[in-house]
């Protein structure tokens, strides 16, 4: 869980996952234009791989190459436990 | 100074032409045989007959096919077209088989879409929306 955390603690990575949310299935130029004219952040293209690199290494982006071309695709799987250790216990919802 | 030529480069001049022309709706400028099967092969805007001219260049070089393979996977494109709307051009063009790898979107002050021209290249279509 702890890479989920480090990669969801930077801004960026965020952005990418709202902009996959937006639509999924997206190449490295459509990501990295989204973040640019979108939200105006201007990492380099190399940056953006290498936050795209934390949230796959983190379960949280799936990669996948369709001919020749590769798409990037937010997997919000790794999320779940998050809900379950703090967020899903019945009858604890509150302080009593 | 001014543009008057860009380029580019196309895996096959024959299936290039075609596509620009039938399938993107440019307009044949020059088409001339250079020796070695190449031609100096160029299609301009309907809309901008005298305007500047693109040449669709075949890829000899042995370094172009990484680079545009490289670009491709990418999602790439290095050569935008202006279109006054690109959600009805992503339509037609849909519509004759064109395969889209950035469907239109909403960039703020720009609309843009990404298609594969066939002939190993990725084309930016753009309209302004202020």
């Amino acid at each position: 869980m702890g890479d989920v955390f480090k990669a969801l603690a930077d801004p960026t990575r965020r952005t990418i996952l709202d902009e996959l949310t937006d639509r999924d299935g997206q190449t490295l130029f459509e990501i990295c234009a989204r973040l640019t004219n979108k939200h105006g952040l201007g990492s380099s293209r190399q940056a953006v791989s290498q936050h795209l690199d934390v949230l796959e290494a983190a379960g949280l982006v799936k990669t996948r190459r369709d001919g020749r071309y590769k798409f990037h695709y937010i997997d919000t799987e790794p999320l779940e436990p998050i809900v379950e250790r703090w967020l899903n216990k019945p009858g604890k919802r509150g302080p009593t | 100074m001014r543009i008057n030529l860009t380029n580019v480069l196309v895996d096959d001049q024959e299936k290039a032409r075609r596509f620009y022309t039938e399938v993107l709706g440019f307009v044949p400028k020059h088409d001339v045989p250079l020796g070695g099967g190449a031609r100096w092969l160029t299609v301009v805007s309907p809309q901008d007959p005298d305007g500047t001219e693109l040449l669709l260049e075949p890829t000899g070089h042995p370094a172009a096919k990484p680079y545009k393979d490289a670009l491709v996977a990418d999602g790439i494109p290095y050569t935008s077209f202006a279109v006054d709307d690109v959600k009805a051009e992503y339509v037609r063009l849909r519509e004759l088989g064109v395969r889209f790898t950035q469907e239109p979107t909403d960039m703020g002050t720009v609309v843009t879409a990404v298609f594969d021209d066939t002939c190993g290249n990725l084309i930016q279509i753009a309209h302004q929306t202020s």
